[in-house]
């Protein structure tokens, strides 16, 4: 892949960083990444979607669970902390130091979200099938059906609010003279998403506890 | 939870707030632009309602009415967000097309893994068809709906960053 931007000077001025309490390095506009998406991070996705669909080819019941547990935990684990612990730091930051955080924090959410949902679902939908789950009858299956249902609430808030903030965020911050304003808009937007869809994951907690202790 | 109003650390005069506004120089892109998000939401909606449909019943016999229903309805949400936004004029083209193109290219890997479980799965016939054509709406909608967030607040007919932004043929 091709570089995205050319190459920048490593800090350029910015109004009004903070006054005299401002740690170093406020009063400078951070550096953006070279690329939107970390490249260093691509041949990681790359082995884990291959193990994968290699997984779920031979149907192998202990891969299946790995990925499932291993990727529904570090979402969940994931979705928690920046929702519920980063979110509100991020919001009492200043501008800058929210510009510089969300400069180095984000390209690598736009990699690492998508493969864990995708590890997650697709390993947890054959894993279901595997042990039966799907099979249930009511009432059971209606903790399955929540589970769906939560699933599904959280993939429309992601994908239609939270991954485009994200993205928006980035590309202006490539820009000669960032919009501090829609800036900081969008990293509301993104944390109060996230904040939505770490609450939906103690759902998701709940559910996917019961479902396991049938 | 966060507010750009909160007191800042170490008694710094100056508040997020006041820094947001004094960084607000540019200002975002203005510009009216039709309700591509909301509709593009709407077709994601519809095809993720049809798939909780099916998948809630799944493995049984599932009917396939309202499954269908939703996902013309998604086609019908997804075209028009298409059509209105082609009509507009003033807007980075070459910001959206470099944004939805690698988006486009992960998504159908992704909606293509999908694909591949319902084969492996047996998946019957008109389900399968089903499936697929939900699939293509969400591979096609997310990319749409990706590229439209950031064209809508780069310069018209530019890369949208400036001298130091997207070059031609850069991916996103």
């Amino acid at each position: 892949m091709a570089e995205i931007t050319q190459r920048r000077p490593e800090a350029a001025p910015v109004p009004a960083a903070g006054g005299a309490g401002a740690p170093p390095g406020a009063g400078t506009r951070p550096r953006p990444p070279r690329t939107i998406v970390p490249l260093a991070g691509l041949p990681v996705v790359a082995v884990v979607v291959i193990a994968l669909v290699t997984a779920i080819a031979g149907n192998w019941l202990w891969a299946l669970d790995f990925f499932h547990v291993v990727g529904g935990g570090l979402w969940t684990g994931i979705d928690l902390f920046v929702g519920l612990v980063i979110g509100p730091i991020l919001g009492r930051l200043s501008i800058p130091a929210r510009v510089e955080f969300a400069a180095r924090f984000m390209p690598k959410m736009l990699l690492i979200m998508p493969t864990l949902v995708l590890m997650t679902l697709a390993s947890g939908w054959q894993l279901a099938r595997h042990v039966g789950v799907l099979e249930v009858g009511y009432p059971q299956r209606w903790w399955l059906i929540a589970s769906f249902i939560v699933v599904g609430v959280m993939t429309v808030i992601a994908l239609g609010f939270l991954e485009p903030a994200n993205l928006a965020v980035l590309f202006e911050l490539r820009k000669d003279a960032p919009d501090g304003a829609l800036i900081g808009k969008l990293m509301r937007r993104f944390a109060y998403t996230a904040g939505i869809t770490g609450i939906m994951q103690v759902a998701t907690l709940v559910i996917m506890t019961r479902i396991a202790t049938w | 939870m966060v507010s750009s109003a909160a007191p800042a650390a170490g008694g710094q005069p100056a508040g997020p707030a006041a820094a947001e506004a004094s960084l607000a120089g540019a200002g975002p892109a203005q510009r009216k632009l039709p309700p591509v998000t909301g509709l593009a939401v709407a077709a994601l909606s519809l095809v993720i309602a049809g798939g909780i449909f099916l998948a809630a019943h799944l493995p049984r016999s599932t009917p396939l009415g309202p499954p269908a229903a939703a996902l013309v309805l998604a086609v019908v949400a997804l075209l028009t967000a298409a059509a209105l936004l082609a009509r507009v004029r003033d807007f980075a083209w070459h910001t959206f097309f470099v944004v939805a193109g690698w988006t486009l290219a992960a998504y159908l890997v992704i909606a293509g893994m999908l694909e591949f479980v319902f084969v492996l799965d047996h998946t019957p016939g008109q389900l399968l068809v089903l499936l697929t054509l939900m699939l293509l709406v969400f591979a096609i909608d997310v990319p749409l709906l990706l590229g439209f967030s950031v064209a809508r607040y780069a310069p018209a007919g530019t890369g949208g960053a400036g001298p130091g932004g997207p070059q031609p043929d850069s991916p996103a």
